[in-house]
């Protein structure tokens, strides 16, 4: 196991090099952040100082060293817009990501597993088809359309919720939280509502499926036949069984929210990580891509390799295979 | 055929594809306007309502939302089938060849596709297309470099089942050079389940170029594909002017859920598991 762990964090660093180094040299060959900083009159001078301000005036492979050298210190260099370090901006977005992450993930749970159950275990029910039904409609409606039209229902139309941004905020152990207040709630409904939409599908279909292919097996059979009542054999025998295979994915979604929280806090204009990199992409803001970048990829593999030790503790019969 | 056709919701799902890719392909001979040609726009109908003269209203151009429509979905469909035909034949083909060439090229091709399928799409894309900019080609490039994976895994994964089967060891044994094992062989025999993947994967793909496009990291002005439309319309929905980012969502959603409506009975179909007896 600590073998495999270890490999596994190797393998990260690796992967951590070999973005920084792609994304670093794309960007480069971009465009000038210059010309897009400095004010569109400033002379030659002007600009060159810019240029050497940020460190631009070097030779890119020397900059990847630099830049390497401070990563390795914990530095991910500064931003050309903020004028701060790139890390700490990014940091500073950070809670407004991950609670909109986190209630996304709580609402396609709390309603995703219980319809998903009831799917499964009705099968033939119009209420089950009609779920179901709504779940492939839910895989096909695109994201950032679905927001814009709970923008256009429940802000427009009928008024109900605000559109955009983010609600008050309080600071909770040194990070500044917005959903522990009815008015932040507020803001973060649809947003995160929007977040939850593809994932509610996903996590319908799959414990409809999970429920249909144990419902069939031995063990089941031999709970109801030991008379145990249905309340038991649903909510301890079955639910146990179908849960182990969620719990990976779900931990694996959870990634893939904070991913699609870009486009979603795009169209909310709801101040977290990935609003902050788009407009960095369009600012040619490397140093916060790059450091955004990192610091995403290293948070999903750290999901992944935690969701893999999870899942052979929750499940005796799984070992990962140590490799060769 | 007879099967698929038999299940009314998959018979329907085929149905409004057929429609769907017949109107990207004749779009320019049924459509009301040629929406890109400058002189034919009228500025003093912009922004119109749905009905009259224009069936699904005008935009800020004073362009006929239908026409914009049929043009944007062959650029979308477009994308997408191109994204996915490359990447299905690169990732059939390297996955066909781990599963039969085997010991170290398989160990690190698949290491690779377990480490690019840990991350989530979109933000492979946006990487590469951060890095590379806009364009038609680049978006396809980005689409194949975050779709290959997904072909590759699951034909090395039919290719083994095949590879033990007798007619391999028939075409081995008769002498066939390993190029034309591989390709006539292996690939024909392990492209079921690609097919499936195959169109869940083109789904996929046009609904990330969209949202790629949307986020104004997608495809040019001058090509705008579904996507950029509904970004074009978004100032305006503010203002209830919805029809100009409504329609083509509409368009969008229509078409992804015919492919994946197809793409759902397909794998029901193939999936021995599921054989209804």
């Amino acid at each position: 196991m600590t073998v495999y762990v270890l490999r596994r964090l190797a393998q990260t660093l690796l992967v951590l090099f070999v973005t920084s180094g792609l994304v670093f040299g794309g960007l480069y060959l971009v465009g000038d952040p210059v010309e897009i900083l400095v004010n569109p009159q400033a002379d030659q001078e002007e600009r060159a100082r810019t240029a050497a301000a940020l460190g631009l005036d070097k030779p890119v492979l020397e900059q990847y060293g630099l830049f390497l050298k401070g990563m390795f210190a914990g530095d991910l260099g500064k931003s050309f817009v903020f004028g701060r370090p790139a890390l700490e901006v990014i940091l500073e977005r950070m809670p407004a990501t991950l609670e909109l992450a986190f209630l996304a993930m709580l609402m396609s749970v709390g309603l995703g597993i219980p319809l998903g159950l009831y799917a499964g275990l009705y099968p033939d029910r119009k209420t089950s088809k009609a779920i179901m039904a709504g779940s492939i409609l839910g895989f096909s409606l695109p994201t950032f359309w679905v927001g814009l039209l709970l923008i256009m229902v429940f802000a427009v139309q009928l008024g109900w919720l605000p559109s955009t941004g983010r609600g008050p905020t309080e600071n909770v152990f040194g990070f500044s939280i917005s959903i522990f207040s009815v008015e932040g709630l507020r803001y973060a409904f649809l947003p995160s509502l929007n977040l939850a939409l593809f994932k509610l599908s996903l996590i319908i279909r799959l414990t409809r499926a999970q429920v249909r292919e144990q419902a069939l097996l031995d063990y089941i059979r031999f709970a109801r036949a030991k008379g145990l009542p249905r309340s038991r054999v649903i909510g301890v025998h079955l639910l146990k069984n179908i849960l182990i295979p969620l719990v990976t994915v779900i931990g694996l979604e959870l990634g893939s929210v904070i991913a699609f929280a870009i486009v979603t806090e795009s169209i909310f204009a709801w101040p977290g990580m990935g609003k902050l990199v788009i407009d960095s992409i369009f600012q040619l803001d490397r140093p916060v891509v790059v450091a955004y970048l990192l610091v995403v990829v290293f948070m999903f593999i750290m999901i992944n390799l935690v969701v893999d030790v999870l899942y052979s503790a929750l499940d005796p019969r799984v070992r990962i295979a140590e490799a060769k | 055929m007879k099967e698929f056709l038999s299940n009314r919701i998959a018979a329907t799902g085929l149905a409004m594809l057929m429609v769907v890719i017949a109107i990207a392909l004749f779009a320019p001979w049924i459509s009301p306007q040629n929406p890109y040609d400058l002189g034919k726009l009228d500025l003093m109908d912009s922004r119109l309502e749905p009905g009259g003269k224009y069936l699904l209203g005008t935009d800020g151009q004073g362009r006929d939302m239908l026409s914009a429509i049929f043009y944007g979905l062959r650029v979308s469909l477009l994308v997408g089938a191109a994204s996915g035909v490359i990447a299905l034949t690169l990732g059939g083909l390297l996955g066909v060849l781990a599963a039969y060439v085997g010991g170290r090229f398989e160990s690190i091709l698949m290491r690779i596709v377990d480490i690019q399928l840990g991350f989530p799409a979109i933000l492979v894309a946006l990487i590469l297309i951060a890095v590379l900019g806009k364009g038609v080609d680049k978006i396809i490039f980005a689409l194949v470099c975050v779709q290959w994976a997904y072909y590759a895994r699951t034909a090395r994964s039919a290719a083994l089942v095949e590879r033990g089967k007798e007619y391999m060891e028939a075409a081995r044994g008769l002498g066939l050079s390993r190029t034309r094992i591989v390709l006539k062989h292996l690939l024909p025999n392990a492209s079921p389940p690609l097919i499936v993947v195959g169109t869940v994967q083109v789904a996929h793909a046009i609904a990330l170029e969209a949202t790629l496009s949307f986020l104004g990291l997608g495809l040019p002005a001058t090509e705008p594909s579904l996507g950029l439309l509904i970004a074009n319309g978004y100032e305006y929905l503010l203002s209830g002017k919805y029809w100009i980012s409504m329609y083509p969502g509409v368009a969008l959603l229509l078409t992804i859920l015919a492919i994946n409506l197809v793409g759902d009975q397909l794998r029901d179909q193939l999936n021995p598991r599921l054989s209804r007896a």
